[in-house]
């Protein structure tokens, strides 16, 4: 995902002379091809997240598109000023490209582990949250980021890469896309609206349910920001739970999007009981990999098929 | 008009205020006394420095804001915004009317300028910390673009104690942008008192000097200074950093060099010795 990411910047740069990468302090020979025939749109320009992200607002607001690259929480945690006033107060159409999402880094502890992001992200105005589920989605997407006029927070994932979305669906900003439809025959039917990596997650829990006759309508967000309202309350009434999947503090992210989004709408007699799973209100005390965090936390589909189950007993 | 052409640049000779700078600080009063409250002290001791470089030095057409080869001002400190105010109003990129409404519910003029081209506000500031490096990319923008277009950066001298001012320096000197120039507002006294005592910044130029920058000290009060030192950039390729020696509160006697005056809630006393202060003028 990380490279395929990489790789669009270096290819959108080529067919858009707006295009500029600004990394910080990134690997060696990163992008060597976009540095040597774009040397004026290629600036690595050191561990100082908040001037990078200030040099991105003035090259946006004389007709730029930059990308800049960095470990998510040293965006986020390090020059959220800089991103709510440069960036958002202005509206102008940067990309931050956040490596690391979720617990992708696990073995370098709480200081690089984003689990945070979404929430803080998804609270400022004018900010849009994309997180996709694979390196095929995230391809496109990235071709659809140059006509999107505000600044995007780009979470990179890692999900063990395999590609489960589908080219037929397509990709358009902001709408969700119905990974796995329900089974009429099923006893009891479970929405699940996930993100990010958590996505192959839910297949997978889908596949693990069938034997109970439990069912899943599988709705996949790679917006976050501006969430697709519209699908959730599409089949919120029709469920006979509500399960949200995020790897992110539950405290105000995607879940709690969803929430927001079921209670501002729906007549509480219309609303299923609902299942947030995500990660919770603490920093990571243990290292590892991000299977084993993940499994630590109930996120990998053996735990989130014993919740649903437990839940319906 | 008098001035004084400084020996040392860093001393502390007093300059006599021209008409037209105490004009301009008039109408920064006015419309500090009818908002009631306002950062009165950074204001006037920034007037000269705006004032030369909208009459002066920069290119800009008030009534073609979107112009794309125009100069670039951003005020960094952005709390100083009644003196940026006046000048554009004076300027003509809105009417001298609008001043008399600062930072009520129906003024487009706030506390801390936000971005309106149109209106001839560049960048929305009040956070400080944040213009240098909002310089920095437009300055490269106008060299990847081909344009002439210069940009001026004001920066406060408390704003000095931000790290991301060091960060933007160093990044400004690095792609030797010598397009760019910063110009340090550099009255010697904060928020809650005097520089010295709160965030040392001296030696200030030698440190300017070991960051990439072409560094001039000059008295910020100083007209014809000003006017032959911008005159005078780019020195080389390196960007520029200009220290204008100025005082906090210029002009106004009880204001000067006081703190308490950074950020001032008006009395009726203290109404009442702006107006005799102005009427002597």
């Amino acid at each position: 995902m990380r490279n395929t990411c990489l790789n669009m910047i270096y290819q959108l740069a080529k067919v858009d002379s707006r295009v500029i990468f600004i990394g910080s302090d990134l690997s060696p020979g990163l992008l060597k091809e976009m540095r040597n025939e774009f040397p004026d749109r290629f600036f690595m320009d050191g561990i100082s997240e908040a001037n990078i992200i200030g040099m991105a607002a003035g090259l946006a607001m004389d007709g730029y598109i930059p990308y800049v690259v960095t470990i998510g929480t040293f965006f986020y945690r390090r020059a959220y000023d800089q991103i709510a006033i440069d960036l958002c107060l202005h509206n102008l159409p940067v990309r931050l490209v956040a490596i690391g999402g979720g617990l992708n880094y696990a073995p370098l502890g709480p200081t690089h582990q984003a689990i945070e992001d979404i929430t803080v992200m998804r609270a400022l105005p004018n900010m849009n949250v994309v997180a996709v589920c694979d390196a095929d989605e995230m391809k496109r997407f990235m071709s659809k980021t140059l006509d999107i006029k505000s600044p995007i927070y780009i979470r990179l994932a890692k999900g063990f890469e395999p590609i489960i979305s589908k080219d037929e669906n397509g990709f358009e900003f902001g709408k969700a896309i119905v990974l796995h439809k329900a089974s009429k025959k099923a006893k009891k039917h479970v929405l699940i609206n996930s993100t990010s990596i958590m996505t192959n997650q839910a297949l997978l829990s889908a596949e693990k349910l069938k034997k109970y006759e439990i069912t899943c309508t599988i709705i996949h967000h790679h917006t976050i920001k501006p969430l697709d309202s519209k699908i959730i309350l599409k089949y919120a009434p029709e469920c006979d739970l509500i399960l949200t999947l995020e790897e992110n503090v539950l405290a105000g992210g995607f879940g709690s999007a969803c929430l927001e989004t079921i209670i501002d709408s729906l007549n509480p007699s219309q609303v299923p009981p609902i299942l947030r799973l995500g990660l919770p209100d603490m920093f990571v005390s243990n290292y590892g990999t991000q299977e084993s965090l993940m499994e630590y936390f109930g996120l990998l589909s053996e735990n989130i098929t014993a919740k649903i189950l437990e839940k319906f007993n | 008009m008098p001035f004084n052409s400084l020996n040392s640049s860093t001393s502390p000779i007093k300059i006599l205020l021209d008409k037209r700078s105490i004009y301009l600080r008039k109408l920064v009063l006015d419309a500090f006394i009818k908002a009631g409250k306002g950062h009165v002290g950074g204001a006037l001791s920034c007037i000269e420095i705006i004032r030369v470089l909208y009459d002066d030095i920069m290119n800009y057409r008030p009534k073609n804001p979107l112009w794309h080869d125009r100069d670039r001002f951003i005020l960094s400190k952005g709390h100083s915004c009644l003196a940026l105010y006046v000048v554009l109003a004076d300027k003509g990129f809105f009417s001298l009317k609008e001043l008399e409404s600062c930072f009520s519910s129906n003024s487009f003029l706030g506390g801390h300028p936000e971005r309106d081209i149109l209106k001839g506000i560049e960048a929305s500031t009040g956070s400080l910390g944040h213009g240098l490096s909002i310089g920095v990319g437009l300055a490269i923008a106008a060299r990847n673009q081909r344009r002439d277009s210069r940009i001026f950066v004001l920066l406060g001298d408390g704003e000095l104690n931000e790290g991301s001012i060091w960060e933007a320096l160093l990044s400004a000197s690095k792609h030797r942008l010598s397009n760019l120039t910063a110009i340090i507002d550099y009255n010697k006294v904060q928020s809650s008192g005097t520089v010295e005592e709160i965030q040392n910044l001296e030696p200030i130029s030698e440190k300017f000097k070991s960051f990439g920058f072409e560094t001039i000290e000059i008295n910020g009060h100083d007209i014809i200074s000003l006017q032959n030192t911008f005159n005078s950039l780019p020195i080389s390729n390196n960007p520029t950093a200009l220290i204008c020696h100025t005082v906090k509160g210029k002009g106004l006697s009880i204001a000067e060099g006081n703190a308490e005056w950074h950020y001032k809630r008006l009395k009726s006393d203290d109404i009442k010795l702006i107006y005799s202060e102005l009427e002597k003028r």
